[in-house]
């Protein structure tokens, strides 16, 4: 007798329907489906067990995840890999499976709804049909440049040939999302359907039996040759086609695309450069060739310290968007925001399309108005971008009341203030909101650097009281610093957890203190480019320094955008508070220029002129007097362009390891997402932790040593970076 | 002496709630019931006024761009009041009010009531208003009609519905009826030129009226075969059904029994007697055609859903007491009725599984009891998805927050003379329509109470009980 030994499937199983097998993907042990060794291990198995069955006319691939087909390969597999060899070998694992499906002797039907990503669209495009629910959720892209990769399973082989070279590095290079309806338009789908309503089922479990109905019945269709697998092309597409077909237009993309990548870049990112050498590759020297680059590429940009730095932001937003709070004892049904401004507005704005009862109050007409109409602007570019209806966006206003007066107030579980940053002020409406909310309605400041236990100090209930630190503008910066008191409750932190994931947003909870921890980083790099500035070093040649290191905007920008008169503000205040270490530019400058008016962008005038609509940004003529009155000599031993950018750096990433230090940062991760989706901080470095990881900190430590000679104590380094930097083995990030 | 005879049968019919069968009391009774076995109540409420159906015409409903062609909706409006006339004889200044409901208004008689009953030989002292509610307008026309007769403020209304589909109003685009506008606004030649030179070609394209519901801007029939693919309606399913809908309308009509069709000789053409739209076709013809609105995989055709049709219609409602002081024979009591309302986008033709439950409720009455079974047909897959909704414990539980399903009403008394489908569906007029082949039905059927229930655009629906009038 004989013992069959098979090892269970547990990923990836199949029935077939008539001569229809329906190849079902299911991780049972995530909420999504990743391409992990495992399930490529089991697909490879399926289909072959597929292909050797010969009643089998046809394929039908599909998730059994009603939210997601495959959302992209398992990070962790490439994370874990020590040598490019080892990355490029997975690459052409699933190289060699995908190339097995495209040359199927059967037609493969991949029929989708959910997330279809990365690998997850690897394997479709290499499948010979495509059909996809036109659900919110089916997304289809190729994230993997956002993690410092490329599509390494025949992504840039495939793509180009089935949507063209345009549009093929249009999606590669910035990863974006592609919404089922514009990917049918695209070429990228053959066919979408409908998600259907409630039924005898729900309607998830019915839309995703109805997509499977309707792909096996095409499934039939392609084998009885009655539909191909042909698109029709229009006329444009026919075009393009003959257009693309000289080579000298497909060098001139070529270069044009490289010419971009390398102004956005800077260089700082070799991902995107690569793509571009492995569609090159196989559009001018064959697919062999092709598969090859793409797959020594993909091993080359795995290792990398970019890729690294990009996919621990990733896997740090993960973390980010959890509470370890506790569900909050209530739910939080009416939102109260005072104050309707730029912030208040903003705050409102992601309130209330997640069905939050939102007050907005204002003290003038003028002021409220202005705010409701920001609100109402948000929605409606939604609606002119087709991604809500305009019956979504009036249903949604309904949730917004805007009002003068503090009725309705006693119906808030949470008032959050927007008001003026003055701790007179702030107290002024924290006495009146407390003498009309319900005793369990939480107070939440959004101040950006007063203290939340200054703030506290006349509350009747202190315990209800924290900071909510939204970044400017609010719909479009992902992150909130949540500030916790010793007397904040757990419950008020959960709650305003809880609140602000609801609003969508990457979330760090941090302790209390003057500026906490975002802004308390941002004001001593702030202070070293004021004393750039009056080094003579120009707000163009700061703004072109600070952005060839990776900051997406330039500091004197940065500075005309975030207001001059705040940074002066912030400066101040945080000068008394944490005193020399906070030196080194002169807050006079920055308050002489308030005084002439120039407070950045808003006034028309800061570092630069606004208004005029040339693109070339002008220099204000009146700042750069005022610079003249506070100049100072730049030691030239210190002041090369790059000791300028590691002044900065520098800076910067001494104060995030003291808030490490100090307990007002939890841990690294949040202080690496607080940074770079809040400030800015340069992705490519991941964070200012990864940075000390991956830059060493005795290096580190000798940079700053050697500033500390010309400057002082603003360059002396924390304890606990001078820990890190005599012991090699310790890292911020494993 | 008719008043103290109706007043002794309501007493008997209240006994019956004892277990009395009424029935074997007289034997007018015992020929009017084939089934004499069957013990019921009458719905009369106390404190509720009686409220009759005297009687109800209406026009032959001809599919859009025929024989009406040339007309405009108050001239069947018009033809089905007059019809009302002269099948009811009653005196052109006994009616209170009058009330049409229509969808699809033509902007030069936007209170086509009116218009039609100046023409139609009615006193031009009686009061009339239009009401909209897409395919339940008139059925909105005839519970208000009901709710001013209820209130004391009416004793005689007539209610209805008019809907022509060969001419719509086409506007010009909103830019250009902004330029026009401006136009009768400007002074000078100047600035009159100066509007017209900014017309530009895109302005002139035209606006049509939108078959897509507004809210969620899908059309009626491609959220049809969303819903009977959400209930798991096969293509088969919905051709079969159609069939059976024409089929059974063409049976009736050579039959004789669409008796409320009122003929109609449309100027410079001939008399129209005759409903225009039912064709029984077969199976392998049906199967032939390809989806109209989910392509390529839907289910809903041209074959399985109603199509666009003109034709009006026309009741005249009454309270008890005076059809009776005016010595008329009333056909029906209308008692109980509820409109509903629920999701535009998922639930869009789901009314009728929503109102049914909650009307018998209100009735005291179990689905079971009816006799007779009026479903507004919209599209062959929307009336089975809606008896699939009815059928399910799980909808009824999950969606409608009751305990259990209401049923699925038995084919055998459904739509017997055909509906939507296949007649037609003027969208104003086909209220009055299924209200009075109810009444017809229980009378040919011996049947006592009969449902009215109907789905309308914008996720509404309604639904109300009859009941058959005494002979």
């Amino acid at each position: 007798f004989c013992v069959f030994i098979v090892a269970a499937r547990t990923h990836v199983n199949y029935e077939l329907k008539d001569d229809v097998a329906v190849v079902r993907l299911n991780d049972p042990t995530s909420k999504v489906n990743t391409l992990s060794k495992q399930m490529e291990a089991e697909i490879t198995q399926v289909m072959n067990e597929v292909w050797g069955n010969a009643q089998v006319k046809s394929a039908v691939v599909i998730s059994t995840k009603p939210g997601c087909f495959v959302a992209g390969a398992d990070i962790n597999m490439i994370k874990a890999c020590k040598s490019a060899e080892e990355v490029t070998s997975l690459s052409q694992e699933g190289q060699k499976m995908f190339e097995k499906i495209e040359k199927s002797p059967i037609p493969v039907v991949a029929a989708i709804n959910g997330s279809c990503l990365g690998g997850g669209l690897e394997l479709a495009i290499a499948c010979q049909y495509r059909l996809a629910t036109k659900s919110k959720k089916t997304v289809l892209g190729t994230p993997e440049v956002l993690l410092g990769l490329l599509p390494g399973a025949g992504g840039t082989q495939r793509l180009p040939k089935m949507v063209g070279l345009p549009t093929a590095f249009d999606m590669m290079l910035t990863g974006r999302n592609i919404r089922a309806d514009k990917a049918k338009k695209m070429g990228l789908l053959h066919q979408i359907i409908d998600p259907l309503g409630p039924g005898l089922k729900s309607p998830e479990e019915r839309t995703m039996e109805y997509l499977e109905e309707v792909a096996v019945g095409v499934a039939k269709d392609l084998a009885a040759k009655k539909v191909t697998v042909d698109k029709k092309k229009g006329l444009i597409q026919k075009l393009q086609d003959v257009v693309m077909g000289f080579p000298f237009v497909r060098k001139q993309i070529y270069n044009t695309v490289t010419k971009k990548v390398m102004k956005q870049t800077k260089g700082l990112y070799p991902a995107p450069l690569k793509i571009i050498e492995c569609v090159q590759s196989g559009v001018e020297k064959g697919s062999s060739t092709g598969y090859q680059v793409e797959s020594e590429n993909f091993g080359k940009l795995g290792m990398t310290a970019e890729s690294r730095a990009l996919i621990g932001l990733y896997q740090g937003q993960v973390a980010c968007k959890k509470n370890n709070f506790g569900t909050p004892e209530r739910e939080l049904k009416t939102l109260a925001i005072l104050g309707a401004g730029l912030m208040g507005a903003g705050i409102a704005q992601v309130t209330v399309d997640k069905g939050v009862a939102t007050i907005l109050k204002d003290t003038t007409l003028e002021g409220l108005a202005r705010g409701q109409q920001q609100v109402y602007k948000g929605l409606n570019d939604k609606v002119k971008k087709r991604g809500i209806t305009s019956f979504e966006r009036d249903a949604t206003l309904s949730f917004l009341t805007g009002q003068l007066d503090y009725s309705g107030f006693q119906k808030a579980d949470m008032v959050i203030e927007a008001v003026f940053e003055d701790l007179a002020i702030k107290h002024q409406v924290l006495k009146e909101v407390e003498a009309v909310t319900p005793a369990h309605c939480i107070f939440a400041s959004n101040t950006s650097a007063l203290p939340i236990r200054d703030i506290a100090a006349v509350s009747k209930r202190p315990e209800k009281v924290i900071g909510m630190h939204y970044f400017s503008p609010v719909d479009k910066m992902q992150l909130l610093e949540i500030i916790t008191t010793d007397k904040t409750s757990k419950d008020t932190t959960a709650s305003a957890v809880a609140l602000g994931l609801r609003q969508g947003k990457i979330i760090i909870v941090v302790g209390d203190g003057p500026g906490f921890y975002t802004t308390r980083c941002l004001a001593p790099m702030l202070a070293e480019a004021v004393r750039l500035l009056q080094e003579g070093v120009g707000p163009k040649m700061l703004d072109s320094l600070t952005t060839s290191i990776g900051f997406p905007v330039g500091m004197a920008t940065l500075a005309d955008e975030v207001g001059i008169d705040v940074a002066a503000h912030v400066a101040e205040d945080l000068g008394k508070a944490f005193g020399q270490r906070f030196g080194g530019g002169n807050v006079e400058l920055l308050k002489t220029m308030v005084q002439k008016g120039f407070k950045g962008r808003k006034s028309g005038k800061g570092c630069f002129l606004y208004g005029a609509k040339s693109k070339d940004k002008q220099v204000n003529p009146g700042a750069e007097e005022i610079l003249k009155t506070f100049k100072l000599t730049a030691p030239p031993a210190v002041s090369g362009n790059e000791d300028v950018q590691y002044r900065l750096i520098c800076r910067f990433v001494n104060e995030a390891v003291l808030c490490l230090q100090e307990g007002i940062l939890p841990d690294p991760i949040q202080g690496d997402i607080g940074a770079v989706f809040g400030l800015g901080f340069p992705p490519c470095f991941g964070g200012p932790f990864r940075f000390v990881d991956t830059f060493g900190a005795d290096r580190l430590l000798q940079k700053m040593k050697r500033y500390e000679e010309f400057y002082g104590n603003h360059f002396t380094p924390c304890q606990l970076l001078q820990d890190h930097a005599r012991d090699p083995s310790k890292r911020f990030h494993k | 002496v008719k008043h103290t005879h109706t007043y002794t049968q309501t007493n008997i019919y209240i006994h019956t709630q004892s277990g009395i069968q009424w029935a074997h009391f007289s034997p007018v009774f015992q020929n009017r019931f084939k089934s004499p076995l069957r013990i019921k109540k009458t719905l009369s409420k106390t404190g509720v006024k009686n409220i009759v159906l005297v009687d109800g015409v209406r026009t032959p409903f001809l599919q859009s761009g025929t024989t009406y062609a040339d007309l405009m909706p108050h001239d069947l409006a018009r033809t089905a009041l007059q019809g009302l006339l002269n099948r009811t004889g009653i005196p052109k200044d006994a009616v209170d009010y009058i009330i049409y409901g229509t969808v699809i208004q033509e902007v030069k008689t936007s209170n086509v009531a009116r218009e039609a009953a100046l023409g139609a030989g009615f006193s031009d002292r009686i009061p009339a208003h239009t009401v909209t509610m897409a395919c339940i307008s008139s059925n909105q026309a005839m519970t208000t009609a009901v709710g001013m007769i209820a209130a004391g403020q009416c004793d005689a209304v007539v209610a209805g519905g008019v809907e022509f589909m060969s001419d719509v109003p086409i506007r010009h685009s909103r830019k250009m009826r902004k330029t026009m506008l401006s136009l009768n606004k400007a002074k000078t030649l100047g600035a009159r030129l100066a509007l017209l030179g900014s017309i530009r070609p895109a302005h002139l394209a035209p606006e049509l009226p939108a078959v897509a519901e507004f809210s969620t801007e899908e059309t009626m029939g491609h959220s049809a075969d969303r819903l009977a693919a959400a209930f798991g309606v096969s293509r088969r399913e919905q051709d079969e059904y159609a069939l059976r809908s024409h089929s059974l309308a063409k049976r009736a009509q050579d039959e004789g029994l669409l008796s409320d069709v009122v003929g109609f000789k449309v100027p410079g053409k001939d008399i129209v007697s005759k409903d225009n739209g039912i064709r029984p076709s077969s199976m392998e013809q049906m199967a032939k055609l390809k989806p109209a609105f989910v392509k390529p995989h839907g289910t809903v055709t041209a074959a399985n859903s109603s199509y666009l049709t003109d034709g009006a219609s026309a009741v005249l409602i009454m309270s008890e007491e005076k059809a009776l002081a005016l010595g008329y024979k009333p056909k029906a009591y209308l008692r109980d009725f509820v409109y509903v309302s629920q999701d535009p986008k998922d639930q869009l033709l789901l009314g009728p599984s929503y109102a049914t439950p909650k009307v018998l409720e209100r009735s005291g009455l179990k689905l079971a009891d009816i006799d007779v079974f009026e479903f507004h047909e919209a599209f062959a897959g929307q009336i089975l998805s809606n008896l699939k909704a009815m059928d399910s414990d799980w909808f009824a539980k999950t969606y409608m927050g009751r305990t259990s399903k209401v049923g699925s009403p038995p084919l055998d008394k459904f739509n017997l003379w055909g509906g939507s489908l296949s007649l037609g569906h003027p969208f104003g007029a086909t209220g009055c329509r299924l209200v009075t082949t109810v009444a017809h039905r229980l009378k040919k059927e011996g049947g006592q109470y009969g449902l009215v229930a109907a789905c309308a655009a914008g996720g509404q629906g309604h639904a109300m009980v009859i009941e058959a009038y005494p002979q």
